[in-house]
């Protein structure tokens, strides 16, 4: 029974020994790499869903696999989450002991002086005409900075052991722990974060962030309900767009207002001037332009004189030339009978062209700006199917309806800004003129300043760790056996040097130290020369 | 701001020079190295089966009147001082190019795939020239100057093919700047992201000839051509690591900044998008690389072998996210 219990624990010990290995890190490095790859080579379903239906109608029996193993959602997919988190227990089992082991070595002191230097990878030495403590005295001056003892030897000799480059490891240490810091925050922010997406026309449209139901499509975090967003209102007043000659866009400003916290209660506006690469940041939300649009004005007189007219973004069906397409919706006012009201929904619907191209009566758009606004428009007639329940895209009819037959079309023209059609009831459609629309993003991430924290320090250490030297140097003195004629003291310096991290570089510097040390400075005169030689032959 | 269509000429007359002065520049540190001495495992190996032929004694002693080593020398060091010289410049051309780019547009010059690219070559160029003046400077390490200069054409050769790719298929027009792209950070994340590349391709060709000169040295009849007369495989492990050891923080601070930057234009922080996705990736591979520095049994040759592979991400983070995968990097103008 023991025997077991032996076992297994033994099992722990060495799984986790070889979990928290460097050789381990490095392949889960590897692993991390080669699993992050197919996420930029197959489309992502968060990121571009229709180049994943376009996968889908290409590869038709391998898309189906891929999809099982998590292809097109690889970074919410089960095997890269196993891979990262599996990488960061290693990395903290590894960095705990680290952690303890380097705060013995910063409360040791540097190590004793080696019996025999010149087993160092740096080694130089001289005889210089002064005394022990005079040597000490100003090998002192010279390593200040470094963590020195002094210690006395056997026979008047004298040591000093100095080391440098504690930053280093505290710069190792800081980058690590700021990458774990880097995981919990990004995490966080999936937890407490959300995103939400909603088209504003820019005719002072206002939209308020009290529900995600004003939302056009909202991604909540996993914590995130819905129910307390922090409130803010934005009210879009006004859309300037630039195009180039050549229909590239040459800048984009839309005039709004807002108002939140206070302001909401004293209902005043701050204006605000949004613009690619400048979101609004209010009440720790982030609200930024990430598209823009068309949005025709239609006004239809019913037969009874009353008059409905409605602005509804079309969406863009070509990003180029901004020929859009949608539906404009209207009920007829009044109507009290159900199935009267159901028999007479009407739906302007079709292409909308800025700047309009006619090939015979087919429209098309030749440019993004609106300069020859033009419709082509199908007004269908009959039960939207408003009532089904359904949730119906707002950039078209219900097609099940068209095809039960209970919504038909009843009039097709193309229509310039100002021109109607006449339905054969006496029902008039009138285009009245377009807007512009803008989509806004509003995103919230309380842990966004954590992530942009924790990256600086991983920076920071990295930059530390990689540039700083971890090394020794010893300097031995020894009285030299034979003093002079004139009886004034000799001694035998010896100087040791260790890098102590795989960096290379230490030489140049040692060289410098050993020369001010050794009094070798003037670039090896031959009378320093003469006065090392001496000490070389003693140690043979 | 319109684009003044003179300096944009001059700049794309500059930039043909520069390849032109580079090209040449190659050819000399070519020719440099094919005349460059053998170095002493392949002479200590011939020299030992010259000695094992036994009646050879014709042949080792030398022939009064001819001096053959001392007169290669002379010449092979005056090409390698010539090539460098051609490359400074080549250089200086470059950076004209650029210059004026800069100037006709009106903004930075690194604002589609073929100033990007430009700027890359550049920066690698650059990161050899500092290389060779730091190496004169500290003569006194174990590689002489003329060692290392054995690099330069094999440096030169990636830098002259990528200038040409980006100067014909990847040419493109002087023009503005998107409206997503007018923003302070195109100099700071775009500048470290050049910088960082053009190093990484210098650590990269270092560790591909140390792979080479490996080779030789375990093999002395192998590679015997170009590993005889390359630098000493310690020499260029360390100039490999060194240029990534110094850049690695600096490949951080692009994509940190690039996060910065995506969370002011597309509002998130980070998205994996495929460009994102193959920085991380190359991030990833080159921390694997200092870590194999570090760990037994993975120093040297695998090390190197990771560092190329680093390499071949960026390249391929470079040409083919930009060019066939679709994303919101994707303002390569083509
Ligand atoms: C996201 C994952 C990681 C990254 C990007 C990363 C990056 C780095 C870098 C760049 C260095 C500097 C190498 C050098 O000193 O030359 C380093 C050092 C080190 N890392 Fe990591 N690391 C990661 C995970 C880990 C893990 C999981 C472990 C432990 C199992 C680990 C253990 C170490 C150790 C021990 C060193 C010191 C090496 C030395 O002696 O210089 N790392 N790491």
């Amino acid at each position: 029974m023991g025997g077991y219990l032996k076992m297994a624990l033994a099992f722990l010990r060495n799984t986790w020994r070889g979990l928290t290995s460097m050789r381990t890190a490095l392949v889960l490095l590897f692993l991390l790499a080669l699993a992050a790859l197919p996420g930029a080579l197959i489309p992502q379903r968060s990121l571009n869903i229709t180049e994943v239906d376009r996968y889908f109608a290409e590869y038709p029996t391998l898309a189906p696999i891929l999809d099982k193993l998590g292809a097109f959602e690889v970074f919410g997919s089960v095997w890269f989450a196993s891979i990262y988190v599996l990488l960061f227990i290693s990395l903290i089992g590894c960095l705990l002991p680290r952690c303890f082991e380097y705060y013995k070595q910063w409360r040791s002191k540097p190590v004793r002086t080696p019996r025999n230097l010149s087993r160092m990878p740096h080694h130089e030495t001289a005889t210089l005409d002064a005394s022990v403590d005079e040597v000490m005295a100003a090998t002192r001056t010279r390593l200040r900075g470094w963590r020195m003892v002094e210690r006395e030897e056997d026979d008047g000799a004298k040591s000093i052991s100095a080391e440098r480059g504690f930053l280093r490891e505290i710069g190792n240490l800081v980058f690590h722990f700021a990458l774990v810091g880097l995981l919990v925050g990004v995490a966080g922010g999936k937890l407490y974060g959300y995103e939400g997406q909603v088209i504003v026309v820019a005719d002072g449209s206002e939209f308020c962030n009290s529900g995600t139901y004003n939302y056009d499509s909202f991604r909540a975090g996993l914590t995130v309900d819905g129910t307390q967003l922090t409130p803010f209102c934005v009210r879009v007043d006004d859309f300037d767009i630039d195009y180039q000659p050549n229909g590239q866009v040459g800048d984009y400003r839309v005039n709004m207002h807002y108002q939140s916290g206070e302001d909401l209660e004293t209902n005043t506006w701050q204006p605000y001037l949004l613009q690619v690469n400048h979101p609004l940041r209010t009440a720790g939300d982030r609200i930024y332009l990430t598209g823009n649009g068309y949005a025709p004005r239609f006004t239809v007189t019913f037969p009874d004189g009353q008059q409905r007219t409605d602005v509804i973004q079309w969406q863009p069906a070509d990003p180029a030339t901004m020929l859009s397409q949608g539906a404009t919706k209207f009920d007829p006012p009044g109507v009290l009978d159900e199935e009267q009201r159901r028999r007479s929904q009407i739906a302007v619907t079709g292409l909308f062209a800025p700047t309009a191209a006619f090939d015979g009566a087919v429209l098309s758009s030749r440019f993004p700006d609106l300069l020859d606004p033009a419709a082509a428009v199908d007004v269908m007639r009959g039960d939207l199917g408003l009532d089904s329940g359904r949730g119906q895209s707002i950039f078209g009819v219900d097609q099940s309806m068209v095809d039960q037959g209970r919504l038909q079309r009843v009039a097709r023209q193309n229509l310039r800004v100002g021109e109607e059609i006449r339905l054969d009831d006496g029902t008039t459609v009138r285009f009245d003129g377009v807007e512009r629309w803008a989509n806004l993003q509003v995103s919230h991430d309380p842990f966004q300043p954590w992530v942009l924290l924790f990256s600086v320090l991983v920076i920071f250490g990295i930059s530390t760790s990689l540039m700083i030297k971890r090394r020794r140097v010893w300097v031995r003195a020894v009285p030299h056996p034979d003093q002079d004629g004139s009886g004034s003291a000799r001694t035998v310096v010896e100087v040791g040097g260790l890098a102590r991290t795989d960096q290379a570089g230490y030489g140049e510097e040692f060289t410098r130290l050993a020369a001010d040390l050794l009094g070798t400075g003037v670039a090896h005169s031959p009378k320093s020369r003469a006065a090392a030689g001496p000490a070389r032959e003693r140690k043979s | 701001m319109p684009v003044n269509q003179t300096l944009s000429t001059y700049s794309d007359m500059a930039y043909a020079t520069s390849v032109v002065v580079y090209i040449l520049a190659m050819l000399l540190y070519f020719a440099e190295f094919s005349r460059g001495r053998v170095a002493t495992v392949a002479r200590s190996r011939e020299a030992a089966l010259v000695g094992a032929g036994g009646d050879s004694d014709a042949t080792s002693t030398p022939v009064v009147g001819h001096v053959p080593a001392p007169e290669k020398r002379p010449m092979a060091e005056r090409l390698g001082g010539m090539a460098v010289a051609m490359t400074l410049l080549g250089a200086v051309v470059h950076f004209a190019s650029l210059l004026l780019r800069g100037l006709a547009t009106g903004r930075v010059p690194w604002g589609n795939m073929y100033e990007f690219g430009s700027a890359i070559c550049l920066a690698a160029v650059v990161a050899w020239l500092v290389v060779l003046f730091r190496q004169t400077r500290t003569a006194r390490r174990d590689a002489t100057p003329s060692q290392l200069r054995g690099l330069g054409g094999f440096l030169m050769l990636p830098v002259v093919v990528l200038l040409f790719l980006s100067g014909t298929v990847l040419y493109a027009q002087a023009a503005p700047l998107i409206p997503a792209l007018q923003s302070y950070w195109i100099v700071i994340h775009v500048a470290a992201a050049i910088i960082s590349s053009g190093v990484f391709v210098f650590a990269g060709v270092a560790s591909l000839l140390y792979l080479v000169r490996c080779r030789y040295e375990n093999n002395p009849l192998k590679m015997v051509k170009v590993g005889s007369r390359l630098p000493t495989s310690q020499a260029l492990d360390r100039v490999a690591y060194r240029a990534t050891v110094i850049i690695f923080p600096v490949w951080t601070f692009a994509i940190v900044a690039g996060a910065i930057w995506a969370e002011a234009a597309w509002g998130r922080f980070w998205g994996w998008d495929p460009k994102e996705t193959c920085s991380f990736v190359a991030w990833v591979v080159y921390a694997a690389y200092l870590h194999a520095r570090a760990t037994a049994g993975w120093r040297g040759v695998r090390a190197a072998w990771i560092n190329i592979l680093g390499l071949a991400v960026m390249i391929f983070n470079l040409f083919f996210v930009n060019i066939v995968v679709a994303g919101l990097h994707s303002y390569a103008g083509l």
